[in-house]
């Protein structure tokens, strides 16, 4: 048994409004392995971008620590790259192309022929080869996830973070983008990390699935995924363990959203 | 309900997505911008052309033809691009030292909140106060000559840049901070390849903005004093004609101020405009 990739222990989040202190998480703990799919499945408002963040380094955790490959996470950096739900993301200013390659010059120091090189290679694994001296305004919103997706996976992070990526994207769209994640992960093995409010999709990601209660965050649960789908049978029994746990809770408060 | 079967219908290969059609003269005239606004300024030449002969005073009102005689003339002696050369030296000059001041003030409002508080209330304070209302100051500061103009020429171009720098600043998305910060780069990378130029149509905005008032500063300080180092501005050149009240002569020199500025705005920031922000789809 190795050492998991990611510590989470007993953290508590809080952020700041103009009128008052906002509590998002509450002691959560959790352990990710190397080349986990791990989902973090809750309502909106039970923190779970916040927690992200927090691995990612924006926000500090006022209790607890987060540990990465043993070491407490700063602030942010390039071993644990984002990808966020909003399409943009990709700097406007930049190319398809040398929006990775800027990423990788600044992020991981490289040459720029190299960066160049690996950045085709990347685009290739998304089908965006075509693309490549586009500039993102002429992309569709898919497209761009995908370029986000291969800039993320380009860097090679430790760790890859994705903020509900596909959230704003249509449904048959949605179904497309995950599948090809999990064909891209099962080339890289890349750890992940993602954060989303919808029971199917957690399914079919993860492997690997941490159930979050609203106002604040806390853990409620944390089972194993082995289905494929949502829709097998496997993944129909998940679905309802999850909604069970989840709307037994509280809160009612909980978008199933689409696929 | 009526019985309705379920129908399949087989997908044409040869529907090309791109449908070609041909464009009538006429369309293609209209879709040119340059061309359109080549008419526009055509027509108003013919006008003022008419309106002038039908008024019959040169001396008042010179018709267009005249006051193209007066131009040609006038560039070829030599007085008009010696005059426009030195106000436009001295612009550069001014509109040069202001964004660099400006871009200082930017950057301290960016890293510090008191700096931000410093270059908010300046802006508020300095930057409804007309330029040329600081002349007779700097004529006391700096005597009558160049280092004046370059003083009220400053002042022209700071407050806007720099307003609109740090505009253009705090509305760069919070995404694409995170971003930038996700690749670890440093306060000056963040600035110089995330900020600059996510605020881009804010901070050409400025340097536009910045342009029109330094250039109409300078001509009006110019008409209250030439340059006295050099040959004197486009505003000298106007103010000396008019006391020998050759009329002609001035509306060569307010045209040859009009031109120029057509000419920055379409040939340089409209370039500029094309090859950054339209071209990143930050502006349509």
């Amino acid at each position: 048994m190795t050492a998991p990739l990611l510590r989470v222990e007993g953290v508590t989040l809080q952020y700041e409004t103009p009128q008052r202190l906002i509590r998002a998480a509450y002691q959560v703990t959790f352990e990710v392995l190397r080349s986990d799919r791990f989902v973090i499945l809750g309502p909106s408002g039970c923190g779970k971008s916040t927690i992200l963040k927090a691995v990612g380094g924006y926000v500090q955790p006022v209790e607890g620590r987060i540990l990465l490959d043993g070491r407490q996470v700063q602030g942010p950096g390039p071993d644990r790259v984002f990808v966020f739900q909003e399409f943009d993301q990709l700097l406007p200013w930049k190319t398809i192309r040398d929006n990775i390659v800027f990423a990788l010059m600044a992020g991981k120091h490289l040459q720029r022929a190299e960066a160049v090189d690996r950045a085709m290679h990347f685009l290739k694994k998304v089908n965006l080869t075509d693309f490549a001296s586009s500039h993102p305004h002429n992309l569709s919103g898919g497209m761009k996830q995908r370029v986000a997706i291969a800039r993320a996976l380009a860097m090679e992070p430790q760790m890859l973070l994705m903020d509900e990526p596909f959230a704003a994207l249509d449904a048959l769209t949605r179904v497309r983008m995950q599948e090809e994640l999990l064909e891209l992960w099962n080339d890289t093995k890349s750890t992940i990390l993602f954060v989303t409010h919808s029971i199917p999709e957690a399914i079919r990601i993860g492997n690997r699935i941490l159930l979050l209660s609203a106002h604040p965050g806390q853990v409620r649960a944390e089972l194993n995924s082995g289905a494929s789908s949502a829709h097998d049978s496997a993944g129909k029994e998940l679905a309802s363990r999850i909604e069970g746990i989840l709307f037994d809770h509280k809160d009612g408060d909980f978008h199933a959203g689409a696929s | 309900m009526p019985e309705r079967p379920e129908t399949f219908h087989q997908i044409s290969e040869n529907a090309f997505e791109v449908i070609e059609r041909r464009v009538s003269p006429w369309e293609r005239f209209y879709g040119n911008a340059a061309l359109r606004k080549i008419v526009l300024l055509f027509v108003l030449a013919v006008a003022w052309e008419a309106y002038a002969r039908f008024l019959h005073n040169p001396h008042l009102f010179p018709s267009f033809l005249e006051t193209v005689r007066a131009l040609d003339a006038s560039i070829r002696s030599g007085a008009i691009p010696r005059a426009a050369a030195s106000t436009i030296v001295l612009l550069l000059e001014g509109y040069t030292l202001g964004l660099l001041l400006a871009t200082l003030l930017t950057a301290l409002a960016n890293t510090t909140r008191i700096g931000a508080d410093f270059l908010e209330t300046l802006t508020a304070m300095f930057h409804p106060l007309p330029s040329i209302a600081l002349l007779p100051l700097a004529i006391i500061w700096f005597g009558i000559g160049e280092k004046s103009l370059i003083f009220v020429l400053i002042h022209a171009v700071l407050w806007s840049v720099a307003l609109n720098t740090h505009a253009g600043f705090r509305g760069v998305s919070p995404t694409l901070r995170m971003v930038g910060r996700n690749y670890g780069l440093s306060t000056a990378g963040f600035i110089t390849r995330i900020l600059i130029p996510g605020a881009f149509p804010s901070i050409l905005t400025g340097l536009k903005v910045g342009w029109a008032f330094a250039w109409r500063t300078l001509i009006a300080a110019e008409l209250v004093f030439g340059t006295t180092s050099r040959s004197g501005g486009l505003g000298r050149y106007i103010d000396e004609r008019k006391i020998v009240m050759k009329v002609p002569d001035v509306f060569a020199g307010l045209l040859t101020v009009i031109l120029l500025g057509l000419l920055v705005e379409n040939l340089i920031f409209k370039t500029l405009e094309r090859r950054t922000v339209q071209r990143w789809g930050m502006e349509q």
